[in-house]
C-alpha cells in the first residue's frame, strides 16, 4: 500500500467523519485577525481561475476567461453566502466551489464540486469552480495532513469533508427560507438551486444568500444516502467543468499568464547529472536581441529575455564550461549490470516467510524464475515544467501547476528570502504530471524564484522548460531489477517465494524519508508486499542503492514493476501448474473478495477463455494500489512479429462511483499512458547523459496504437477510493501475458521495442 | 531583425521578428493568443497545429517569414462549421483531461473534417497521428470526429 494511503487509511470511517466536520472552518474564526472570511475568498478568486460549467458558449468563454490578476466574473467575488472555505453562494445565483487539489486532467475539479453540488442541491449549470490558496490549515489533503495532490487521493480525503461543506451550506439556505417564511424547516423542500414550500413560496439560492449567512451553522448537517443523490453516480449530470476553456483554448496554464513587463527565462542546466558549472561568457548570449540578462542561479546559467525565442537563441549563443567529471561514469548498461549482481545478494528483508503452523515446509515440484528490468522513466507530461515569479512590494507571487502547495510554499519562501506569509502562490490547472510536479526539491517553482532574486525582482519572469530540459531534468521512475524464484509443490501450489528488488528509494533524502521503516521505503515494494495474493511465504529482499539522480514517483509509483512482476509470475506459475492463468490467481485470492470480483467480472465481460482468432490471445492481470481494484483482459494479435492491442477490457472496484465517465476516461487514459511506456519509454544514459531528450527518442502512443476499451465499474456504497493510477499496473502484464499465449516471447526486460515486437 | 506581416485570425499584424523565428512564438509572445501551445518545439507533438490556408501546420517549425500573405488560423479564430462541429463533439464527449494538448487536436481534427467529411478510422490515424495526447484521449478523440461528422451530414 502506498505510504501515503496507509496513513489515509488510519483516518477513515467514524474518525474522517469528525473530521471532516471539524474541518470546515467556522464563519470568520480561520481568517487571519482582521480580515473577513468573505474578504478571504474575494481575495482568493481575484487572481484565480473560474471555469464557466454553463451552456456551449465559446465565445463568451473567450470574452470572461480571466487572467492571472484580475478579478473573477461573479462567483466569489459577489459571495453573499460563504459558510465555509469551500463554497459560496452569491446574489446571482452562482455557486462557486473552492478546489483545494491540483487539476492536471485527472478531473477532481468536477469530482468535488459534483460532492458539494449534489449535497447542497445545487442547479449544476449555476456551479462555478475555482482554486485554492496555498493555505494548509484550510485546505490540507486529510490523507497526507499538508496541501498536495498526489496517490489518486483527490476524491477519497474529500469525500466527507466537500459533501459537509454542501449539506451546511443547504441546511443554512433551508432555514433562512422556513425563518422568512415562517414555517417549520422541515416542509422547505431544495432542488436545482431553488427553494419552495407547498404554500407556494420560492427563492432562488441567490434571493436567500444574504439571509443564510446570518444562520448559524447546523452541528451535524445530514448527508444524503445513496438513493438520494442527483449527481453522484448519475451519468451525463456532471459534465466536466473544464471542457469548455480547454476546448476554446481559453484555459490558462502556465505559460500563458500575462503580467505587465514580464520576461522569459529559459536556464542553461548542466548537460549531465552532478556536472559542475565553471565559468560562462555571456557575451554572444547578450547580442542576441531581446535577451535582458544572463545570470547564475544555483540550477544553471539563466538567459533572461523579452520573448521566448529570444531567451532559447540567447541560450544557444551562451558559452558554458561544465565539469562532468562527476557523471561521467554513470552508464544504464553498467547501472543494469550492477543492479543484476546486486539482486543476487542478501538485501534488507521486507517480508520474512512465515512457516505453515506445525507442518514441514511443502516440498518443491518444480522452480520458475526470472529476472527483470525496468529502465528510468520519464513523465513527460504535454506541457512542460515552467513557472511565474514575481518579486515585488516586498512579496512574491507565483503562477504554475502547484501539485504541492505546501511543499512549494515553503521552498518558494526559503528562496526568496521572504517569510511565508509574504509569498503567494496561484494554483494553475496544469498540463499533466503524472507525478512530476509533485517533487520534495520544488525544482521548478523554485528555479523561477532564484531567477526572480536574480533579476532582483526588476520584473516578473517566466522560467520556461523546453522540452529537452524538462526531460533531461531526472526525476525518473527509477531504474529497477526484480529476481524472482517461486517453488511449486506437487499439487502446483506455491511452496517458496524468493523475491529480491533493486533501485532507488524515492523517499530517501526527501520529508517523506520517516515513511521507510526499518531500511525498507514502502514505495520500493508495494505490490509485491503486500500485493493482493496471500503469500505468507514469500521472502523479499530489497537493494536500495544510492544514484546522483532524483529518482520520482510516477502515475502508479512502485506499482509500475511490482504488478508487471507478480502479473507475469502468475501466468508462469499457472502454465508450470498446469492451470488457468484465471483459476490459479482465483485460489491465491481467497482472502481478498475485491479482487476476485474484479477478476471474475472482468472475465465474464471479456468471454475469458473464449475461442480466439489465430495469432491473437487475451492475457489477464489483477492488482489493487491506492485502495482501489483494478483487473484487465488485454486482446492482442501477433502479425510477422509484432504485436497490436486491438481491445482492453477492464473491471474497476473504487468504492462509489462518483462520477462514472471520469472513471471511465481514467481508466482510458491510464490503459493508454501504460501502453506507450511498455512499448517504447526508457531513458538511457551514456557518460551521464540523457539520451532521450524529445518525443523524437521518448516516443509517445499515438492513436493508431490505441486499443478499443471497455470499462466496468464494480457497483459499490462503499467510501470512494483512487482512479487517477490504479488503471496503469495492470495493462502491462495483461498484454505481456496475450503475447506468451499468442506464441510470441517471454519479456522480462522493458520497453517492449528492445524486443523488436513493436511496429517501429 | 525584420518586419514580418501576418494575417492571424483574419487581422493583419506587423511584428519585429527574427525572419527564422517559429510562428508559434510569434503568435503566443507577440501576437499575444495563447491557445496554441508549445509541447516539443521539433514537430513530434501536434501541440502546436495551426491551419495556414486552412492545411494544419506545426507552428513550432514554421518560420514566421514562411507565412507572409498566408491566412493563419489558430483555436481562437476557429469559425467554420466544421470546427463548430468539432469543439461541440468534444464537449459532449467530455474528451479533455489535461487539456494541454486539445488545441492541438481540435485544430487537426477540423482540419480533417473541412477535407473530408465522412472520415474513416484509418483517415483519422492517419490526420491525427502527428498529435501527442499524454493523457491519452485517443478513443474519445476518434469517437467525437465521427460524431462532429455525422452532424456535419445531419
Amino acid at each position: 500500500m502506498h505510504p501515503l494511503m496507509q496513513a489515509f487509511r488510519a483516518q477513515q470511517t467514524a474518525e474522517r467523519e469528525e473530521q471532516a466536520l471539524a474541518s470546515l472552518a467556522a464563519p470568520d474564526s480561520a481568517a487571519p485577525a482582521g480580515v473577513t472570511r468573505r474578504g478571504v475568498l474575494a481575495a482568493g478568486a481575484a487572481g484565480g481561475l473560474v471555469v464557466a460549467v454553463g451552456g456551449w458558449l465559446p465565445q463568451a468563454a473567450q470574452a470572461a476567461g480571466p487572467g492571472p490578476g484580475q478579478g473573477a466574473e461573479g462567483g466569489a467575488a459577489r459571495a453573499a453566502f460563504a459558510p465555509n472555505q469551500f463554497v459560496s453562494v452569491g446574489t446571482d445565483n452562482l455557486v462557486t466551489i473552492v478546489n483545494k487539489h491540483h487539476e492536471m486532467g485527472e478531473g477532481n475539479t468536477t469530482g468535488l464540486a459534483t460532492l458539494v453540488a449534489d449535497e447542497l442541491d445545487a442547479d449544476w449549470s449555476l456551479v462555478r469552480t475555482e482554486y485554492a490558496a496555498s493555505d494548509v490549515k484550510r485546505y490540507a489533503n486529510l490523507a497526507f495532513g499538508m496541501q498536495g495532490t498526489g496517490g489518486s487521493s483527490a476524491i477519497a480525503n474529500s469525500y466527507l469533508q466537500y459533501r459537509t461543506a454542501g449539506a451546511t451550506a443547504r441546511a443554512m439556505l433551508v432555514a433562512a427560507a422556513a425563518e422568512a417564511w415562517k414555517v417549520p424547516a422541515a416542509e422547505v423542500r431544495a432542488s436545482n438551486s431553488v427553494l419552495t414550500h407547498p404554500s407556494g413560496r420560492r427563492a432562488t439560492y441567490g434571493q436567500m444568500a444574504a439571509a443564510a449567512a446570518r444562520q448559524k451553522p447546523p452541528a451535524n448537517p445530514v448527508l444524503k444516502t445513496p438513493a438520494q443523490f442527483t449527481l453522484m453516480g448519475h451519468d451525463g449530470a456532471t459534465p466536466r467543468v473544464d471542457s469548455p476553456s480547454k476546448c476554446t483554448g481559453t484555459a490558462v496554464y502556465t505559460g500563458d499568464v500575462k503580467l505587465p513587463g514580464l520576461l522569459t527565462a529559459v536556464i542553461a542546466f548542466p548537460p549531465s547529472f552532478g556536472a559542475k558549472m565553471v565559468s560562462f561568457d555571456a557575451t554572444a548570449a547578450k547580442r542576441v536581441r531581446g535577451v535582458t540578462d544572463v545570470v547564475a542561479v544555483p540550477e544553471g546559467v539563466a538567459v533572461v529575455a523579452k520573448s521566448t525565442w529570444a531567451a532559447i537563441q540567447g541560450r544557444r549563443a551562451l558559452q558554458v564550461q561544465w565539469d562532468e567529471t562527476p557523471g561521467a561514469t554513470l552508464d544504464s548498461e553498467a547501472l543494469l549490470a550492477q543492479y543484476r549482481e546486486l539482486a543476487t545478494q542478501p538485501g534488507t528483508p521486507f517480508n520474512r516467510p512465515e512457516p505453515a503452523a506445525g507442518q514441514p515446509a511443502a516440498a518443491v515440484a518444480k522452480t520458475v524464475e526470472a529476472v527483470y528490468e525496468f529502465p528510468f522513466l520519464a513523465h513527460a507530461p504535454m506541457e512542460p515544467q515552467g513557472c511565474v515569479a514575481w518579486l515585488h512590494d516586498g512579496q512574491l507571487e507565483t503562477w504554475a501547476g502547484h501539485q504541492f502547495p505546501t511543499f512549494d510554499h515553503q521552498f518558494a519562501a526559503k528562496a526568496a528570502g521572504l517569510p511565508m506569509d509574504k509569498v503567494k502562490l496561484h494554483s494553475l490547472v496544469s498540463g499533466g504530471s503524472f507525478g512530476r510536479r509533485a517533487n520534495a526539491w520544488s525544482d521548478f517553482t523554485v528555479a523561477a524564484v532564484n531567477v526572480a532574486v536574480a533579476i532582483r525582482g526588476r520584473a516578473p519572469v517566466r522560467l520556461q522548460y523546453t522540452r529537452e530540459d524538462d526531460m533531461s531534468a531526472g526525476l525518473y521512475r527509477p531504474m529497477m531489477v526484480h529476481a524472482v524464484k517461486v517453488g511449486l509443490d506437487d499439487a502446483g501450489r506455491v511452496a517458496s517465494w524468493k523475491h529480491a528488488i533493486v533501485g532507488q528509494s524515492i523517499m530517501a533524502g526527501t520529508p517523506m524519508a520517516m515513511m521507510i521503516k526499518d531500511g525498507v521505503d514502502p514505495t520500493s515494494v508495494e505490490g509485491v508486499h503486500p500485493s493482493v495474493y496471500d503469500l505468507p511465504m514469500l521472502d523479499g529482499q530489497l537493494h536500495s542503492p544510492v544514484q546522483p539522480i532524483r529518482p520520482l514517483w510516477w502515475r502508479s509509483v512502485g506499482n509500475t514493476h511490482t504488478a508487471y512482476v507478480m502479473e507475469t509470475m502468475m501466468d508462469r506459475l499457472a502454465q508450470a501448474a498446469g492451470q488457468d492463468p484465471l483459476a490459479f490467481r482465483l485460489a491465491l485470492l481467497e482472502k481478498n473478495p475485491r479482487a476476485v470480483g474484479v477478476l471474475r467480472l472482468v472475465a465474464e465481460k471479456a468471454g475469458w477463455g473464449k475461442a480466439m482468432p489465430a495469432g491473437s490471445a487475451q492475457g489477464i492481470a489483477v492488482h489493487e494500489c491506492f485502495g482501489s481494484t483494478v483487473a484487465q483482459v488485454a486482446e492482442v494479435t501477433l502479425r510477422d512479429g509484432k504485436v497490436r492491442v486491438d481491445r482492453v477490457h477492464c473491471a474497476v472496484d473504487c468504492g462509489v462511483a462518483v462520477n462514472p465517465d471520469v472513471i471511465r476516461a481514467q481508466m482510458e487514459g491510464c490503459i493508454g499512458f501504460a501502453l506507450g511506456a511498455l512499448y517504447y519509454s526508457e531513458v538511457e544514459l551514456k557518460a551521464g547523459r540523457p539520451l532521450q531528450r524529445n518525443f523524437d527518442g521518448y516516443k509517445s502512443l499515438r492513436i493508431y496504437e490505441m486499443p478499443a476499451i471497455d470499462v466496468h465499474i464494480v457497483p459499490s456504497t462503499a467510501a470512494p477510493t483512487g482512479v487517477g493510477e490504479p488503471g496503469v499496473p495492470p495493462l502491462g502484464p495483461a498484454v505481456a501475458n496475450a503475447i506468451v499465449r499468442a506464441g510470441g516471447p517471454t519479456i522480462t526486460r522493458l520497453p517492449f521495442a528492445r524486443a523488436g515486437i513493436v511496429q517501429a | 531583425m525584420t518586419t514580418v506581416s501576418l494575417n492571424v485570425n483574419g487581422r493583419a499584424h506587423r511584428v519585429e521578428a527574427d525572419a527564422d523565428t517559429p510562428l508559434l512564438w510569434v503568435i503566443r509572445d507577440d501576437i499575444g493568443l495563447t491557445g496554441t501551445k508549445f509541447g516539443c518545439g521539433v514537430a513530434q507533438c501536434g501541440a502546436c497545429t495551426v491551419h495556414v490556408d486552412g492545411q494544419p501546420a506545426r507552428s513550432c517549425v514554421t518560420p514566421a517569414s514562411a507565412v507572409a500573405g498566408r491566412k493563419v488560423t489558430t483555436i481562437e479564430g476557429l469559425q467554420s462549421k466544421a470546427a463548430r462541429a468539432v469543439q461541440k463533439a468534444w464537449i459532449d464527449h467530455d474528451v479533455v483531461q489535461c487539456g494541454y494538448c486539445q488545441s492541438g487536436q481540435i485544430m487537426s481534427a477540423t482540419a480533417l473534417l473541412e477535407q473530408n467529411a465522412r472520415p474513416s478510422d484509418e483517415d483519422i490515424d492517419h490526420a491525427m497521428s502527428g498529435n501527442i495526447c499524454r493523457c491519452a484521449t485517443y478513443v474519445r478523440i476518434r469517437a467525437a470526429i465521427h460524431a462532429a461528422a455525422r452532424q456535419l451530414a445531419a
